[in-house]
């Protein structure tokens, strides 16, 4: 009886002390993916962050799973907790769940950064999964892992190439470049393929906007048209006729880029106009209504608008341009959208103050160009121009 | 023992753990300073003095910080140098104990020469503040578990400079203080260290600024008081509220940061321009101005009543910090992006090409003493704790220590 009495007080004492039933793993994770802008659901994700790393039973993928429709913010909670939970379980059992791993890797419906994250810890435990998965991944929606396919490409065509095996090193070339999607590894084979007698669209491989209808110079005395709406961004009328800088008047011109990296140098297509507000307009047409990505390079002041609705713009002059320098996600319709940029010059005088230029392209969230349907041919290379910009124009 | 016995010696106690740390840019006081002396001379050629290296996963002009036992540390890698690493290494060893990596939501364009591993993390002895060119700021335990993560240019789109942002955050009376200011969206944000919350948030003026903050004591020892500069003003915030306390009303420079001794600030303004604060007052004394000391990329240092100034041409000066009165100049092996060290009477400079140069400070000019080449391109600011000192290239961490 004493026995028994004891044993239920030590239940009833045990009872006072068993940890609170923790809420389930997904709705904790629902907690992490619902943070927002300035802070929001910080302490709620915070919480729901800690329950996890402790919890024992959650399995990893669970939390992978989670990436799928989470906004940039939750993606970088969720892995933060991942790994949190990861590294724990790596240091005391020495191993991670590895086929559970290497499943998620290859199940290439869910999220690319997720299964890049699974990868990353999968071959901490498993040596040999680099050579047997990354050979795979060339057109993965991962830019990561695709990255990684074309490096072994390119070494794999390069020893070939220096081996004097050219002619077996161009269908690597060739493969890799349809893979690639970084600047760098796509000039890397561009060149070699040169040499092999073989010219690449990088335009095209890009998805750069060659052809536009100009329109100025507006004024921009004192950086002051940012925000002064002139009539290009009310409505694009092809013969429209407007009074531009210095009572100058202004009509639509067209002008087409023979730049490989789809550079409209307004200091030549127009003036080294200073003080200066100049509009291009493209025409891009889509057999499907579709998300998209515009991505821009210029060290001018900008905004872009997609059929008449403002993207995005930065007030910034000098401060760098490079290939893909702004990236924003955009809807196109189907049929006839209209791509509208203002460009504007300030009245710096240093040297490196000089450039008024913008290169946009439209590509999906991997890189990989978008083409309009209606792309005119594009139109010869001049010859060439030790002063014209040449892709990289850092 | 008498509670307040036992307040004070957990306050002594304290201050002891926090002087042996460094646990943001320039150290626990912004001053460049540690009072612990660390080798002369040391070399990685042969190892001399060279404690350990440890390989990095990436770029960064962020130098370590340390707390306790262990070394902090930021990089950032991938073709877009949107992989953002954290990384905590055993002090003693080298050893890695944890590492943790997030994804940019902001732009991560720089300057070549920069990368998105520019702002050096910060730390309030709890907790771990990484800071990123792209606005993104990562707050996670000493032991690597995240307790939130902000955006700043995912929620303020405008938020960037596309030469790449450098501010280095500070941390006072719980808030972690950033200054992302920029041509655009131009801010300054306090963030509750606990709920990575925003505080406040100030306008700041448009236009590129790489200055960090820094901050002072106030009318009381309790009373902190945050200090940022801009190329229109230098301003002191209630850190607790944002709220303007005094201004100086002339344009600083907007890549050396201010250093503070006391009730004085030397600022990079006009040459260097040191202040006196004036309790209850809306400005600071203007003490004296001193075009000659004119900093380059590198902050000034106060140190023994001497005032330390990295200027262009590579040349250091030492001036007396009462007067501005130059007292010597010594030309160095530039060029200089991060800031130097003083240890023990001497300091620690590292070119950018990645020449270590030990000057001598005791006598009545500096004097180089001790160079070693590092090979790899250098542009933190080192970190000095615990006798040792820790410097980073892109490549590799170092810590420098005498072995015995």
């Amino acid at each position: 009886m004493k026995a028994t009495l004891a044993a239920l007080c030590l239940l009833i004492v045990s009872a006072a002390f068993v940890p609170p039933v923790s809420a389930d793993s997904s709705e904790l994770i629902a907690e992490i993916k619902a943070v927002g802008p300035e802070g929001k659901g910080n302490r709620q994700a915070q919480q729901a962050v800690k329950q996890l790393l402790e919890d024992e039973t959650v399995k990893l993928t669970s939390i992978l799973s989670a990436f799928e429709d989470a906004n940039p913010l939750a993606v970088n909670w969720l892995r933060g907790t991942f790994e949190g939970l990861a590294d724990r379980r790596l240091k005391e059992n020495g191993t991670l769940p590895k086929q559970e791993l290497e499943e998620f890797v290859l199940d290439t419906r869910r999220n690319p950064q997720a299964r890049r994250l699974a990868y990353e810890w999968l071959i901490k435990v498993d040596d040999t999964a680099a050579n047997r998965l990354i050979p795979g991944m060339l057109n993965d929606r991962s830019v990561e892992f695709r990255r990684d396919a074309v490096a072994r490409l390119l070494e794999q065509a390069t020893s070939l190439f220096e081996a004097e095996q050219r002619e077996e090193s161009k269908p690597l070339y060739e493969k890799a470049l349809s893979g690639a999607r970084d600047d760098d590894q796509i000039k890397a084979i561009v060149e070699k393929l040169k040499e092999l007698g073989q010219e690449v669209d990088l335009p095209q491989h890009f998805g750069f906007v060659l052809a536009w209808k100009l329109i100025g110079p507006f004024d921009n005395s004192d950086e002051s048209a940012f925000d002064i709406a002139y009539p290009p961004e009310s409505e694009i009328k092809p013969d429209g006729k407007y009074q531009g800088k210095d009572s100058q008047e202004l009509t639509w011109v067209s002008y087409a880029t023979p730049d490989d990296y789809g550079i409209v140098d307004l200091t030549k297509a127009q003036a080294a106009h200073k003080g200066a507000v100049t509009y291009a307009f493209a025409e891009f047409t889509s057999d499907e209504d579709r998300d998209v990505e515009i991505r821009l390079g210029t060290p001018n002041a900008w905004k872009v608008w997609v059929n008449g609705k403002l993207a995005f713009g930065q007030e910034e002059y000098h401060r760098g341009t490079k290939l893909d320098q702004y990236q924003f996600p955009v809807k196109l319709q189907k049929g006839k959208n209209q791509i509208l940029i203002k460009v504007c010059q300030n009245e710096q005088k240093e040297s490196w103050a000089q450039k008024w230029q913008f290169q946009l392209r439209v590509c999906d969230a991997v890189g990989t160009g978008v083409l309009s349907t209606t792309r005119p041919p594009r139109v010869a290379q001049p010859k060439p121009d030790e002063s014209a910009e040449k892709g990289d124009n850092s | 023992m008498t509670r307040p016995l036992l307040l004070i010696l957990l306050i002594a106690f304290a201050g002891s753990q926090l002087a042996a740390d460094w646990a943001q840019f320039r150290g626990n006081n912004s001053s460049s300073v540690s009072t612990e002396p660390v080798p002369a001379k040391f070399d990685i050629s042969d190892g001399t003095n060279i404690s350990w290296t440890a390989d990095l996963p990436g770029r960064g002009l962020s130098g370590p910080i340390v707390v306790g036992d262990r070394v902090y540390l930021t990089a950032s890698s991938g073709f877009r140098q949107d992989r953002l690493h954290v990384i905590c290494f055993d002090a003693g060893s080298g050893e890695k104990i944890w590492h943790r990596q997030f994804t940019a939501t902001g732009r991560t364009m720089s300057h070549p020469k920069m990368c998105n591993a520019t702002p050096q993390p910060a730390s309030d002895g709890e907790r771990i503040f990484a800071f990123f060119s792209s606005n993104d700021l990562i707050c996670l335990d000493l032991d690597g578990n995240l307790q939130w993560f902000r955006g700043l240019t995912h929620d303020f789109p405008n938020a960037s400079n596309s030469l790449g942002m450098a501010s280095s955050p500070v941390v006072v009376d719980g808030q972690v203080i950033v200054q992302v200011e920029n041509a655009s969206d131009s801010f300054a944000t306090a963030i509750d260290v606990n709920t990575g919350e925003h505080t406040w948030k100030i306008e700041r003026p448009q236009g590129n600024n790489w200055t960090s903050p820094a901050v002072m004591t106030g009318r009381t020892p309790q009373e902190k008081l945050v200090v940022l500069q801009s190329a229109e003003h230098l301003i002191a915030c209630d850190p607790r509220t944002g709220q303007e306390i005094w201004k100086h009303p002339v344009g600083c420079s907007t890549i050396p940061s201010s250093v503070i001794a006391g009730d004085m600030l030397f600022v990079p303004s006009e040459g260097l321009t040191a202040l006196r604060y004036i309790p209850d007052s809306d400005a600071p004394e203007v003490v004296w101005q001193e075009n000659k000391l004119a900093p380059g990329t590198p902050s000034p240092i106060y140190y023994d009543g001497r005032l330390f100034s990295l200027k262009r041409g590579n040349i250091l000066a030492g001036a007396d910090a009462a007067t501005g009165e130059v007292l010597w100049q010594v030309r160095l092996k530039g060029p200089f992006s991060g800031t130097p060290v003083i240890a023990g009477d001497k300091m620690y400079l590292f070119s950018e090409k990645g020449l270590a140069q030990v000057v001598d400070l005791s006598g009545d000019k500096g004097k180089v003493v001790h160079t070693a080449e590092f090979v790899d391109t250098i542009l933190c600011t080192p970190a000095v704790a615990n006798g040792a000192l820790y410097v980073r290239s892109d490549q590799h961490l170092w810590k420098i220590a005498d072995k015995e």
